[in-house]
């Protein structure tokens, strides 16, 4: 009868180990957003690469590697850099479709996030 | 006799719930960052469409679920390697030895899988790591801090967890005396 306590306790364990939160690499941007009564906006990573190598925005585009350390303004895009170099009706989407990339949840903090393993980087 | 079997019963529901949603992608109206009310919610493209094919075909336990190296060298994505024409696309083969490790094995730094993702100016000239190999102090605690290595992996690339995919030569083995004493020998083999 040892077994069922244990076998509980692992079940549960193994509930509360399910990613509660975003797909490996999504990041929030909300330097403004929020602020400016949009909602944040939601990157994901997975997305991206699977249609260009990280070099294209971080390289070519001028994204820097770090979270949070770009001021993305929704002028530079509407003029063509950041994610208005793809993100101009021709690549993708135009930037008047605003609701598709500032489609945060209310309150969703910026910054990157993790997955089942890891919250992401350095956070443990 | 009963109390037992339904407490089984319970316990097998629990650990399968707890099990299928581990493998699953978070649909994007259940994934607690996007708006389940915003109007990109049914035009953004899943994650589970997308990963899910890839995953088959690339599995991996842990991030995206998806290899991503493996995906790219079975050609099942071909992402765009530069927008503007005259970007010169940096490829590199070299393979750098990583030797103050510890108790834990040798890491074998390999250019190839990097720079078919990364430009060279994404690690160097930036204070990442310096061009030298062997010249930079790299260190667990600064790449759990999300510094050099862990700029990436823990957050885009395979996590933290993932000790023995890095730390994977065994100090003596073929593969250390393959580099004959240096830091860095020339590629090849994936």
């Amino acid at each position: 009868m040892k077994f069922l306590p244990c076998a509980l306790v692992l079940a549960l364990g193994l509930l509360a180990a399910i990613p509660a939160q975003a797909e490996y690499g999504d990041v929030v941007l909300d330097r403004s957003s929020t602020r400016q009564g949009m909602r944040a906006v939601v990157f994901p990573h997975w997305f991206h690469r699977i249609r260009f190598r990280c070099k294209v925005c971080h390289s070519e585009l001028g994204f820097k590697m770090r979270a949070g350390a770009n001021y993305v303004q929704m002028n530079d895009i509407i003029n063509g850099k950041f994610c208005g170099m793809c993100h101009n009706g021709q690549i993708a989407w135009s930037p008047d479709r605003c609701d598709l990339c500032h489609s945060a949840k209310k309150g969703v903090k910026p910054g990157i996030y993790g997955s089942s393993e890891t919250t992401g980087p350095s956070r443990w | 006799m009963a109390r037992r079997a339904l407490l089984l019963v319970l316990l097998a529901g629990l650990c399968a719930v707890a099990l299928a949603a581990g493998q699953k992608w978070l649909a994007i109206a259940k994934d607690d960052l996007h708006d389940p009310q915003s109007p990109a919610v049914g035009v953004l493209q899943e994650p589970a469409e997308a990963l899910g094919a890839l995953g088959a075909l690339a599995p991996d336990a842990v991030g995206n679920q998806v290899r991503w190296v493996r995906a790219l060298d079975q050609g099942a994505i071909q992402p765009r390697t530069n927008i503007l024409p005259e970007t010169k696309v940096n490829l590199r083969t070299t393979e750098i030895l990583l030797v103050n490790t510890a108790h834990m094995g040798l890491v074998k730094f390999p250019h190839r899988q990097h720079t078919a993702w990364l430009d060279c100016s994404n690690c160097h000239g930036n204070g990442i790591f310096e061009q030298k190999a062997g010249a930079t102090r790299i260190g667990m605690l600064r790449v759990l801090a999300g510094e050099k290595c862990g700029l990436c992996h823990g957050a885009v690339a395979f996590p933290l967890t993932e000790c023995d995919r890095c730390h994977s030569v065994t100090r003596g083995s073929p593969e250390h005396a393959a580099f004959n004493g240096a830091l860095v020998r020339e590629g090849g083999a994936p």
